[in-house]
């Protein structure tokens, strides 16, 4: 089951500089959350935020605060614990280069010190499913490597190895941007599926997938979150100037 | 300058004699350059292989030197005792090379970094005969005698640097997603070290260290007062143990042909394991890749 | 507020308040959530000791230089303080005195090493500048590899050679045919036995073009490919091209790869030791037999008797270490400058 997100008076820096101003928002359990607004505005700095993925960057720092469920994010938790419950995808495709589509997989868990082979076998059947890529791949999971997929099945490969881990809240970070026009229909697709069990956002430069997918939309600019409600609102009947001009298309 | 048109007659080139022939003569030159410099690899291995293949016999893989003047024995010892300064040179250098590579690519991206590299830079150009000397202040001088430990500790101290170096480039090249993509898993960062980044860098982190290998196998200067030799058996670490490259060495500058003869013999079974144990890496680095990877 | 630059996106996207998206959930989603992994503490400590142990290692790489240099200072106390500066300058090398002056060690190993940068550096930059500017491609791979292989060459095999093929080779066609042409200079005087400073410097300079024409070449490599171009579009020849396009740009990382070749040849020992003579003694003819820094340690070290003796040996390796260090350390400054930091792969 998929759990909120509680963002409050959240700032981020890469050294001296500020990217990301005093940022609060609610992501609501079980929904599909996506983020918008114009390169470099600040909306992978923030998801990057949420799983503490930030700070892996020399120099990059943080504070404010961040809940998912009722788990603090930044006070006194290992960054390793809060990214088992915490999935990501990464813009480009990344499986390990030299695991099998199976290893790919279970790394989650086989990293982690998961033993049950029967157990892992079920969870990766299931995480492949759920990825809408057992079909293709169930013939040579040990055989092929995971990088000799095309790029619309890595991601899925990806996608899938982020669920084996069982998160509660799946973070996309322009999952589609590196893929042909099929393979993002697929998961897309996904995505609406996938919002039923967990807890879902996902930054897009593309304004059309955030309406086709996702409930609630929020917009940055320029390190701000500028505008946050129902993707409906947004993209209808926005309240800020600033988002209409951009949902038009008037610039980024 | 005449563009040389007419085709019948006398060549003209189109840029003036004295620029076309110092074109041709300078690329004269590099050819002879290149003749040059090959023929004494040319030279020194078929002399080494002629010299030396005829006297490769079992006597000369089993047995021990005989005394002196006596012509036949081998250097079974020196050979058994090069492997065993070499797996304690492994022993003590491996690790810390690798961890130093490890250091410099993952938690060296600073000036403490910066330090280190340089340091290792400079290492490598440390002559090994200076090893020797610190090795011999190490060890020889506490323990009163000469021993494969000292003559280990030295070629150690001269893999360091280069596996570190090999190490850390190698790691570099594995690419940043592939660390984030773990880490976003939860995995801790010790664990995604060693079994991704380093799992993935592993035949290029192989290949670095079988060439440290390769190098310090066919060392003598820092073996000369730290393992001493030894002409006979020995498996004591601490007394003075033989090695293939001193014994060559023995034998060279001894009055016996017999003993010239096995000192080809013997060099000949060197640069073979040399070469050996750098091919034996790229097969199994080779057959150690993923179908389609 | 409409005014439209660009049509609105079609809007399909579900209504929160509605709850179950269209096309419903698949059941097969349904992980039994035993949350096998989120229990447990995880704990920051391995992260932390293997973070500090990788640190030790690097540590351990400054803590070598430093045990060097210890070793080397402490064992040279005698001697530096029976003699002082006057080591260097004396040529007296006399154990059973117990008189130690460096002087013969210094020349040999200066005259050998620059003997051998006379006759290596003609000849790895012509081999660098062929592979890289002349050569077929096809023909690239197996030369680079085969100079690569001199490298792998060990020092004693060097020697071995040196002394049955090389010597032999000296003494009966080379010292007597420079010794008419070029005795007059008297550098090429005096009985012609092989073993010979001039040996030395030959065999040195086998040993050391390999590393000479591997970092020309990197540093030929670097060189971006639009000088080449900018010169032949104005009508040079292949060699003006080279001249004027690569190799002026190249030259500060030559210079540092030419000195990489010398700090080689100043600590090479076994090859150097077997054919130069082994006399301390200074002379002017590159006949004479000679003694290297180097060589004298490899020779005397393991039977010096007496600690001043050892002391001794001891100050000229330190003095040896320190050459090579500035020597090595200029030569990288000047190959950096060149290739930005990348470091030289066949530092080996």
């Amino acid at each position: 089951m998929g759990v909120g997100i509680t963002v409050e008076h959240l700032n981020a820096y890469y050294g001296k500089t500020q990217a990301l101003f005093d940022i609060n928002l609610i992501v609501a359990a079980n929904h599909a959350t996506a983020l918008i607004g114009p390169s470099g505005c600040g909306k992978s700095t923030f998801i990057r935020c949420l799983n503490r993925m930030h700070e892996t960057i020399p120099e990059a720092t943080v504070d404010g605060k961040v809940r998912i469920g009722e788990f603090s994010v930044y006070n006194g938790t290992s960054a390793t614990q809060l990214r088992r419950r915490v999935g990501m995808v990464f813009q480009k495709p990344n499986p390990f280069p030299t695991m099998s589509i199976y290893d790919n997989v279970a790394a989650g868990l086989k990293l982690n010190g998961f033993r049950n082979r029967r157990k892992m076998d079920e969870i990766v059947h299931k995480s492949l499913d759920s990825a809408a890529l057992w079909g293709e791949v169930k013939d040579a999971l040990h055989k092929k490597s995971g990088a000799s997929l095309s790029g619309g099945q890595q991601q899925r490969l990806c996608i899938a190895r982020a669920l084996a881990v069982q998160p509660e809240v799946l973070l996309m970070d322009e999952p589609c941007s590196a893929l042909d026009p099929i393979s993002t229909g697929k998961i897309e697709e996904l995505i609406f599926q996938l919002k039923e069990q967990y807890t879902i956002v996902i930054v897009t430069h593309n304004m059309q997938q955030a309406a086709r997918v996702a409930e609630f939309t929020g917009f940055f600019l320029l390190g701000k979150l500028i505008e946050f409600d129902k993707t409906e609102k947004v993209f209808t009947n926005p309240s800020d100037k600033r988002t209409e001009d951009y949902v038009t298309g008037r610039f980024g | 300058m005449d563009s040389g048109s007419n085709s019948e007659a006398v060549f003209i080139p189109a840029i003036g004699w004295r620029r076309w022939a110092t074109d041709h003569l300078m690329t004269g030159l590099s050819v002879l350059t290149v003749v040059i410099v090959l023929v004494p690899l040319f030279a020194i291995f078929t002399y080494l292989v002629y010299k030396g293949i005829g006297s490769i016999n079992l006597a000369f893989l089993t047995q021990t030197p005989k005394p002196v003047g006596e012509p036949g024995g081998g250097m079974a010892n020196a050979i058994a005792g090069s492997a065993v300064i070499l797996g304690i040179a492994s022993l003590l250098g491996v690790p810390v090379g690798i961890g130093a590579g490890i250091f410099l690519s993952e938690y060296g991206r600073n000036r403490y970094g910066d330090v280190v590299r340089f340091v290792s830079d400079v290492l490598n150009g440390v002559p090994s005969i200076v090893i020797g000397i610190v090795a011999y202040g190490l060890v020889v001088m506490r323990q009163k005698h000469f021993s494969a430990l000292a003559g280990g500790v030295a070629l150690a101290i001269m893999m360091i640097p280069t596996i570190a170096r090999t190490t850390e480039q190698m790691l570099l090249l594995v690419p940043h997603a592939i660390r984030e993509a773990a880490l976003g898993l939860g995995v801790s960062r010790w664990r995604t070290t060693l079994s991704i980044t380093l799992r993935t860098a592993t035949s290029g982190v192989i290949t670095g260290v079988m060439l440290a290998f390769a190098r310090v196998a066919g060392e003598t200067a820092p073996l000369l007062f730290t393992a001493f030799g030894n002409q006979f058996w020995n498996w004591k670490l601490d007394q003075p143990t033989a090695a293939l490259s001193l014994q060559i060495y023995t034998y060279a500058l001894s009055p016996f042909d017999d003993w010239h003869r096995q000192a080809w013999a013997g060099s000949l079974v060197l640069i073979v394991l040399i070469v050996s144990a750098v091919a034996a890496v790229r097969i199994v680095v080779r057959r150690g890749r993923l179908a389609g990877a | 507020m409409s005014n439209h630059a660009v049509p609105r996106p079609r809007f399909t996207a579900p209504d929160p308040e509605r709850g179950s998206p269209e096309g419903g959930p698949k059941a097969a989603l349904k992980i039994e959530t035993t949350a096998p992994l989120l229990q447990g503490k995880v704990s920051e400590l391995p992260d932390a000791v293997f973070g500090w142990t990788m640190r030790l290692c690097g540590l351990g790489v400054i803590a070598l230089l430093g045990l060097i240099v210890y070793q080397l200072v402490i064992g040279s106390q005698l001697s530096w303080h029976a003699f002082g500066w006057k080591f260097f300058a004396l040529s007296d090398w006399n154990p059973v005195e117990d008189q130690y002056g460096a002087l013969p060690f210094i020349f040999g190993t200066l005259v050998s090493s620059f003997l051998a940068l006379l006759i290596a550096v003609p000849l790895a930059v012509g081999v660098a500048v062929f592979i890289t500017e002349m050569c077929p491609t096809r023909l690239k791979g197996i030369l680079s590899f085969t100079t690569e292989l001199l490298a792998a060459i060990p020092s004693v095999i060097y020697g071995l050679w040196a002394i049955f093929v090389l010597i032999p080779i000296m003494r009966l066609y080379v010292e007597p045919f420079l010794g008419k042409t070029l005795g007059w200079t008297g550098l090429f005087a005096g009985p012609a036995y092989g073993y010979s400073v001039l040996a030395a410097g030959v065999i040195l300079a086998i040993m050391i073009i390999p590393i000479i024409s591997s970092i020309t070449r990197e540093v030929l490599t670097v060189v971006p490919q639009h000088q080449r171009e900018a010169a032949l579009a104005l009508g040079a020849t292949r060699w003006e091209m080279i001249r004027v396009g690569v190799l002026r740009n190249a030259r500060a990382g030559i210079v540092g790869a030419v000195i990489l070749g010398l700090g080689r040849a100043l600590g090479e020992t076994m090859a150097v030791t077997m054919v130069i003579g082994n006399r301390a003694d200074i002379a002017k003819s590159l006949f004479a037999f000679g003694y290297s820094m180097a060589s004298v340690l490899a020779n005397e070290f393991s039977e010096a008797t007496g600690d001043l003796y050892l002391s001794a040996l001891i100050e000229i390796g330190l003095a040896l270490f320190l050459v090579t260090i500035v020597v090595n350390a200029l030569a990288r400054l000047m190959v950096w400058s060149v290739t930005r930091g990348q470091p030289a792969k066949s530092m080996a």
